[in-house]
This record gives C-alpha cells, structure tokens and sequence, in this order.
C-alpha cells in the first residue's frame, strides 16, 4: 500500500541515495548552476585538491557581477577578478560556460530554464536564495551555502531535511494588470516573511494553472521571501510546451519517455499538507512594498502604516524602516515620488514582463531615469525584435545588457544613497541596491507606471485599452 | 574545522528582528577573498556611520570581544551567501541567539562551527534585557547560563548538535557513501538519459 503523496514527496523520492538515521537525507543533484559568487565553493574544492564530480551536470553563468553597460573595458578590477575567476574555474574543471560574450548569457534563474536545463522531476542546486525559481517547471530546487557549492561540487550529492509541505493554492481571475508578483507580494504580506519557514511551498489553484511559465516563475522565485526554500508547480501541458525544442531538452527521441515520466509529477488527491493556505486572486490589487522587508507591502490604494496604531512587537520594525524610507506615517502609498526606476531581475525580467511593462510605457515619456536589462540576452534579442527596447529608450530609458545588477548592486550600476527606486526586484532591504538606496518592490506594471507619472501609482488606467 | 561542545563569553545585544544577510555583510564586500577575513565587514552599514567609523551608539560596538550575540526573530534571512555566516566567525562570534532563524543561515552556520541557538522569544527578550553579559553554553545540555539567572533552554536539531561537536565535515562523511551515489548513478543513467544533456541542439 502506498499512501497518498505530495510532489515534496515524490520529488525528494525521486532523489534520495540514503535516508540518514537522524533523518537527514543525501540527495543526488541532476544540475548545478554556480556563479560568480561559486567562488568559495571553487576554492574549497581546490583546498582539497578534489576534481569535481560531474562536469556534464555543472554550468557556469556570468550573472552577479556582469557589467550591463561597457562590457568590453571593465574598470572595476574587482569585478573583472571576479569574473575571470568563474571563467577560470569552468576551463579548469571543463564546464560549460556562459560567460559575458556567450548569445545565451544571461542571469542563472532565468537562462536555466530558457536553455532547458531546467525540466519537471529534476533537483537543482545552485548558490543562491532564488534557485526556488525553477521550481516552477516542477523541479525540486533549492539554494545552498558555499560549504553546500563545494559538496555538491565535489560529489553531485547534498544532504538536506526535507522540509515539511505547504500548498498556497489561489483560486479566481486576476485583475488586470495584476500580475504574479502582486501574488506573491500579497502573499508574503499576509503570511510574513517567516510564513514558510521550513516548508516546501507547492502553488495550485486554477490561478497559478492560469499563470504562464514565466508567471509561475516569479511566483516561486519569490518563495524565500516568505520563509521557503523551495517553491514548486506542478507540471502540466504548459511546461511541456515551454520545454520542448529548448537546446539542453531531452532530445527527440527520448522526449516520450521523458513526458511519460513526469506524468506523474502531481500531488495525489488525497495528500495532506503540514498546512495549507488559499487566497482569492480577485481581492489581490497592485501591490507595493513600503518598508525594508518584503512583508511590508500594501496595495497601491492603501496608506502608510502608524506605527503608534499598531502591535508592538511590530511598532519599532515599521517605525524604523519608515525612517529608513523617508516616508511618513499614514500617508497615502500612491504619490510617493520616485526617483529612478529599475526593470529587471530573476524575478521580473523575462519577456511578458517586458511586454507588460511596454504596454505601459508605449508612446509615454518616463519623468524619471530608468535601467532596464533583460533577464537573458535571448530575451534581450526578442525584445528587440518585438519593438519592445525601442519603446524603452523612446520612453527615456536606458535599456542595457543583461545581469542582476541593480537587484543587488555587485555590478557596480548602484541606486545613490537617499534615492528611491521602483524597483521589479525581490529584496527591499536596508542598502540592498546601495548603501542608503530606498527601494520599492513591485511588478513590472507597476515600474513602468512609476516612471511615466514619477511617483508610485496605479498601472491599472494606464493599461486601459493595451492589454 | 574543530568542535566544540561548550561556550562562555561575553554575548552582546542586537535587538533587532529580520537582521538579513545583506545587513550581515553588504555585497559590496563579498568579492573579497575568505584568507583576507571578512569580520571587519560584519554589519557594516549598521554599526559605522557614513566616514566608516564605528558608531559609539551601536549596542555591538559596546562589547568588543563579544562571542555571542542575541537578537531578536527571523536571524539571517534573506540571501544564501555564506559570507555572512564568515563574518560573524571571523568576528570572533561562536554563537547567535535567536527565536528563529533564516532556513539557509542556519544550515550554513552550522557548516562553520557557529551555533544557531534557537530560543522563546521570551528568552531572546530576558537575554537582550541582561545584554551585555557573560554566559555559558552548553551544546549537548541545550543550556545557556548567565550567572544569578535561571537556566534558559535553546533548540537544536540533534544532527546539526553532532556536527558542532564534532567539527565534521560533510565531504569526508559523504565519501564514505562512494558505492551508493554510485549505484544510484547507474540506476539514474538508465532510467533517465536526459539527465546528462548529449550535446545542446
Ligand atoms: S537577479 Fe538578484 S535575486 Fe536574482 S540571482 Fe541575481 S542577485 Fe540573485
């Protein structure tokens, strides 16, 4: 008799060499993605004189410290040690590279799945807190710690917890003009960023079902905000769809055994869940973050908190991050003048959320300065193509090469102390964009809107009759 | 990495909630190599004003040859980047104090030897009360100790407690599992081709 299981479940089945006595598992890893950031990893392995385990399974990607402008004279030796060391440690142990000039390049979270090395059933391992993303295409995938970088890297093995199960399903049509991000914005918001701590969050609902790759996406990638370390959808014919034909896809003529494989990939009908939440995608508007931590999100229509009206174990949190902020107590959110804006990031930069974003900006001039950079420089290309980036640069906007870059300022572009930048990044907090930047969470509508009326407002009549 | 299995020290108060990995250690610093030391670079933003000078101010800067430090919920959040874990130990921290940790923080401090000690918020409140103050802990009793106080309780998984103890090292553990990953790898290459891409098409 087996009994009813969760994709948790199944996934970590799937994956699990031996169960520990203390019940820790070792799990095999079927991709790591290293960075820049591997660098510590690199260099423990190195101390050991180890050889990585799997090359074929190790791929490398310039992303954290890629310039997006000026790529041919990097001034900032720092940067270029950095890079230089990725690409070092990828010839010396022969993976494969995406580095600055590859057609492909582009951030980790966002090239995986685009090349196909993310697929349903697989686990995924990288250095970084957003490796949640892939999750969206029915992956069980997680960030890890250098020490973790190195293990995996010398055996293709990690050991874990498994974490207990959570479903978020939502339910109902979205807004328009209200997107994944609004989703989990709201979300983190309600739950707090300690929410899903220690749990694996499975999305389900007819909402998330409705949600385009890149959608779901976004909704996973944002997991660790609320708590999680792994976020995940189950597949279904969308995926297949998105992953067929992709260069890394299995090949044709394994693809049906591959599908008849992942058919499975779904949580069984009567699974239990160590705890389940659901929310109605109609009440979710716009929505923005205030504070210095994601959680401290409003929708666009609301007003600033009072710190003197609220709980106190949260009074001294809000109070200091709207110091922080420059914001006032019960003002209204919309209105709020910005000073820059930011399109770009794992989480909100693939090619809807610049069409979304371009909808807004079409035939309208940006009041404020603006970066956007492309998830990839496929999706660059694409944008391109689609007449998207001469929308951009008519609106007054830089449109740049592609990296993280201003989501966490390691690439040398940073948002000015005091500065407030709307932002379609993940993390708000204190310094995250720059020493003092002030930064606004929210999706890639709502930056576009941001820069047309230069201050924090609704993007929903300005998508009237666009979308 | 050496173990360790009891503590005294000087433990400092940082009542703070959310302190996340960026506070830890801003990005602008984690390009430096581990041999260089990242403990100056130890909540930087937080505790230097704008000229880089330790601000008096700062409850931190007023325990200097702290080991431990006591704060307040949701510890470490945010990014995977261990290097926030380095500049606590590089600081000199053993050990933090807290009623809740961020997931991949935790699994990264215990890879270095710092204790994650996981406590009611009641305590993490008596604690940053008495802070600063000495105290002892004590990893396989779960006891932390301020003299003239009652004996507070923390929470700890008994593998990562073993790990502390021990100073082990995941790889070498790990090897030991060579004919298994092995098995599982045949079995893999079999059942899954596709898992090692031939060739990009
Ligand atoms: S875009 Fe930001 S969150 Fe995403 S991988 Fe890069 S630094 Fe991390």
């Amino acid at each position: 008799m087996t009994s009813a299981q969760t994709l948790l479940d199944k996934l970590w089945a799937r994956h699990e060499i031996r169960l520990r006595e203390d019940g820790t598992s070792l799990l095999w890893v079927d991709r790591h993605l290293v960075h820049e950031g591997s660098h510590h990893g690199f260099a423990k392995l190195a101390a050991r004189g180890l050889p990585v385990a799997e090359p074929g399974l190790t791929f490398a990607v310039v992303d954290h410290y890629a310039p997006v402008r000026n790529r041919d004279s990097i001034g900032d030796p720092d940067i270029a040690r950095m890079i230089r060391t990725l690409e070092e440690n990828a010839a010396h142990h022969g993976l494969r590279l995406f580095g600055l000039r590859d057609p492909a390049q582009g951030i980790v979270h966002v090239l995986g799945p685009e090349q196909g090395l993310t697929l349903p059933g697989l686990l995924i391992t990288c250095g970084d807190s957003h490796t949640s993303t892939h999750g969206a295409l029915g992956a069980l995938a997680f960030g890890i710690g250098a020490t973790q970088v190195a293990h995996v890297l010398a055996t293709q093995t990690v050991w874990q917890r498994k974490p207990k199960a959570m479903r978020i399903t939502i339910n109902g049509p979205l807004g328009v003009g209200v997107s994944a991000k609004d989703i989990a914005l709201n979300w983190i918001s309600r739950l707090g960023t300690e929410g899903a701590r220690g749990h694996a969050v499975e999305y389900a609902g007819s909402t998330v079902r409705g949600l385009s790759i890149e959608g779901r996406m976004t909704l996973c990638n944002l997991s660790i905000e609320g708590g999680a370390r792994f976020g995940m959808v189950a597949p279904d014919d969308k995926t297949l769809a998105y992953v067929a034909g992709r260069p890394f896809a299995p090949p044709p003529d394994q693809w049906d055994q591959a599908v008849a494989d992942w058919a499975g990939l779904r949580t069984d009908e009567d699974a239990a869940f160590d705890r389940d939440v659901t929310l109605d995608a109609r009440e979710i508007a716009p929505t923005v973050s205030w504070g210095t931590s994601p959680d401290q999100a409003l929708p666009i229509d609301a007003s600033l908190p009072d710190p003197s009206a609220l709980p106190a174990e949260q009074a001294a949190a809000a109070r200091a991050a709207l110091e922080y902020m420059g914001l006032s107590a019960g003002r209204p959110l919309a209105g709020t003048p910005v000073d820059q804006v930011f399109l770009g990031s794992c989480t909100n930069a693939r090619i809807e959320d610049l069409r979304l974003a371009a909808a807004v900006l079409a035939g309208r001039r940006a009041k404020v300065p603006g970066l956007v950079s492309p998830g990839s420089a496929l999706v660059g290309k694409q944008a391109e193509a689609e007449g998207l980036a001469e929308i951009f640069v008519a609106a007054g906007l830089d449109w740049v090469a592609s990296g993280c870059s201003l989501c966490v300022g390691m690439n040398g572009e940073t948002v000015a102390a005091g500065k407030r930048c709307a932002s379609s990044t993940n993390r708000n907090f204190r310094g995250r964009q720059g020493l003092g930047a002030r930064t606004h969470l929210m999706s890639p509508a709502m930056v576009a809107a941001a820069a047309v009326a230069g201050e924090l407002t609704d993007a929903r009549p300005m998508l009237e009759g666009r979308i | 990495m050496a173990g360790w299995s009891r503590h005294d020290g000087l433990a400092a108060g940082l009542a703070l909630e959310n302190v996340d990995t960026d506070q830890l250690i801003p990005a602008r610093f984690m390009s430096i190599p581990r041999s260089e030391g990242y403990g100056d670079h130890l909540l930087h933003d937080l505790r230097r004003g704008s000229d880089g000078a330790l601000d008096p101010a700062f409850a931190l800067n007023q325990s200097p040859g702290a080991s431990v430090l006591i704060a307040r919920r949701n510890f470490g959040c945010g990014s995977s980047r261990e290097a926030a874990v380095y500049a606590l130990v590089d600081a000199g921290i053993r050990a933090v104090i807290a009623p809740s940790f961020g997931d991949i923080f935790a699994g990264n401090a215990i890879n270095n030897g710092l204790l994650p000690a996981q406590v009611s918020v009641e305590a993490a409140e008596a604690l940053l009360a008495l802070a600063p103050c000495p105290l002892a802990i004590d990893i396989a009793a779960r006891q932390i100790a301020v003299a003239g106080q009652p004996v507070l309780g923390f929470e700890l998984a008994d593998q990562a407690a073993t790990k502390l103890e021990n100073g082990w090292d995941d790889i070498d553990l790990t090897r030991a599992e060579a004919p298994q990953i092995a098995a599982y790898r045949a079995r893999l290459q079999g059942q899954r081709p596709w898992v090692w891409p031939q060739t990009e098409r």
